[in-house]
């Protein structure tokens, strides 16, 4: 595991430089976290060469970290090399004031719902996303109800009061 | 141009189209899909789909509840096979809490898993049936379904929600009634699908409408993210019980069935020769069991797994155990994990963000459904209506595991 690690982070390394800019193991994945704007071209290189060939786009999400002030949300990229079985995880971070990634979709075409799901729940704007539009939510919802600062329930409600044990 | 070339290319442009709604409600799409699809006479030109008419927000939900209030919410994501996603879930949690699971409470769970994929492909396999027109053979297989959710009643208690087993191995042994129905249904099952398969695997009529039904190339299946029997059916033996074994399966033999086409036929032949492997497995696993001694159902990890209620009421430890853990206050490392299961419809994966607290900082579901029915639209272009809906059962589009 270890070895997948250094051997992609070095291959990555020698072809984009400044634009990796750490890398880690986290348990059974060799986690990198890139510069935003390289992520698209990162994402084909790790799929077009033939060494690495992570040909397979698991899945993506975003997360929100409200506290990590000019880093509020992160992306995550899951990409296997189904021949080798090998896993790798990509990750980007951008501040909530600038929310724009480009899209996956044009090496990826799994990317496109998946964008729009992270779309609907952060509202992170895919740049160039075919159909960038709301999936699972209804078209005319005005917020992001991922994002940590919307509460699960109506927050007016008086009903549910639960001061003991949190909820 | 010339003239009369234009005029052709106008009435072409002109040519009118009929919209026709294939849903939300449809009684031939099995479940809450809509497609709005832009018909010339019985072809379809063009089609879109709407999803997220059953979205519940199981991953907003799961940022607020402990974990073990978790596996009520994975249940419902694909209701055919319950126990597969409830078994993923407590995975995950084990797999960040490093909780090692004895042999034994593996096995079993490795049972209940592909009972649980029986039963979901039996349900898939015969819809095909339906959609084809042999209404007989559903009727017929499903009897099969019926005795699998007998065994899980025997388990756990329910039916098709099941929420079996807990964070740290399964929540009781199975009982001697229990083991019974397993023998029962491991004699009766060969029989009913060798039946089940003689009326329609070289049935003429079902192969001439099945064949070349809504195809997919592999290529393009593993662009689409597709994971599962629909994957193997294109022929990629992607699976992920072999590939990044879980709960002991590298312990058993057992074949990955792959088709060439990636056709509704495939697809179907495909998910067939799985159950045989499943059967195959559950005897293996039963086996296994028997030559293991003790009647161990779960690890010992007091601070996950609840005390049994004689020792709550008679011992210190147990009752803050049984406390801590009802009031959802187990200490969880913090850290970050992805766990993936073979389920149903293919990789079903968990990506959990813990920060120490008592609920997930972030759970994402890969669902399988929710990327391969993205390919769905392409899929169907082009094709007779009828075609459409055949392709859609056969892929195994499950609206709860869909919209999540």
């Amino acid at each position: 595991m270890e070895n997948l690690l250094t051997f992609v982070n070095d291959k990555l390394k020698a072809k984009f430089g400044e634009a990796i800019i750490s890398s880690s193991q986290e348990r059974d994945f060799p986690v990198f976290v890139v510069e935003r704007n390289k992520i698209i071209e990162i994402i084909s290189y790790l799929k077009e060469e033939a060494e690495l060939g992570f040909g397979f786009l698991t899945t993506m999400c975003a997360v929100h970290f409200p506290d990590n002030t000019g880093a509020e949300f992160g992306m995550m990229y899951q990409l296997h090399n189904l021949p080798k079985n090998l896993r790798i995880r990509l990750k980007i971070f951008f501040p909530v004031s600038d929310v724009i990634v480009p899209t996956l979709t044009g090496v990826f075409p799994a990317a496109n719902w998946m964008e729009r799901q992270e779309y609907d729940f952060y509202g992170i704007i895919f740049k160039g996303h075919p159909n960038l539009k709301r999936i699972l939510n209804v078209d005319d919802m005005d917020y992001f109800p991922m994002r940590k600062e919307y509460p699960l329930e109506d927050g007016t409600r008086e009903d549910k009061n639960d001061k003991m044990f949190g909820r | 141009m010339t003239e009369e070339k234009k005029i052709i290319a106008k009435d072409i442009e002109d040519k009118d189209y009929s919209i026709l709604n294939l849903g939300p409600t449809h009684p031939a799409t099995h479940g809450i899909f809509q497609n709005v699809l832009k018909m010339d006479g019985e072809i379809i030109v063009e089609a879109e789909s709407t999803v997220g008419y059953i979205h519940r927000a199981f991953e907003k939900l799961a940022e607020h509840r402990p974990y073990n209030q978790i596996t009520p919410i994975t249940d419902r994501l694909n209701y055919c096979s319950s126990p597969l996603n409830n078994m993923g879930w407590h995975m995950t949690v084990e797999k960040l809490a490093g909780i090692e699971i004895p042999k034994r409470v593996q096995y079993l769970r490795v049972i209940v898993m592909e009972l649980a994929r029986i039963a979901d492909h039996l349900v898939c396999n015969s819809v095909v049936g339906v959609d084809t027109g042999a209404m007989t053979v559903f009727l017929y297989v499903f009897q099969f379904r019926e005795h699998i959710y007998e065994i899980y009643e025997e388990m756990c208690g329910a039916r098709l929600t099941t929420n079996v087993g807990r964070i740290g191995g399964m929540e009781r042994d199975f009982s001697d009634k229990c083991w019974a129905k397993i023998d029962k249904l491991l004699k009766e099952l060969p029989e009913g699908l060798k039946e089940f398969e003689n009326l329609l695997t070289r049935n003429r009529i079902f192969m001439d409408r099945t064949i070349g039904c809504g195809p997919i190339t592999a290529e393009k299946a593993l662009g689409y993210g597709f994971t599962g029997p629909n994957l193997r059916a294109a022929g990629v033996d992607y699976d992920v019980r072999v590939m990044n074994p879980y709960s002991g399966y590298e312990d058993f033999d057992f074949i990955i069935p792959v088709g060439t086409n990636g056709d509704t036929y495939d697809r179907f032949m495909v998910r067939e020769q799985e159950m045989w492997e499943s059967m195959s497995i559950i005897k293996q696993a039963i086996e296994k069991i028997k030559n293991i001694p003790g009647k161990v159902f779960h690890a010992d990890v007091p601070e996950f797994y609840l005390p049994p209620k004689e020792d709550v009421y008679n011992k210190m430890e147990a009752l803050i155990y049984h406390f801590k853990i009802v009031m959802g206050e187990m200490e969880i490392p913090k850290g970050e994990v992805y766990h993936a299961i073979e389920a149903g419809n293919g990789e079903l994966g968990f990506y959990l963000i813990s920060d120490g607290g008592r609920t997930p900082y972030r759970l994402h579901f890969r669902r399988p459904c929710f990327i391969y029915y993205q390919a769905y639209t392409e899929m169907i272009k082009g094709t007779m209506l009828s075609d459409a809906i055949l392709t859609m059962s056969s892929m195994n589009v499950i609206a709860g595991e869909l919209d999540a």
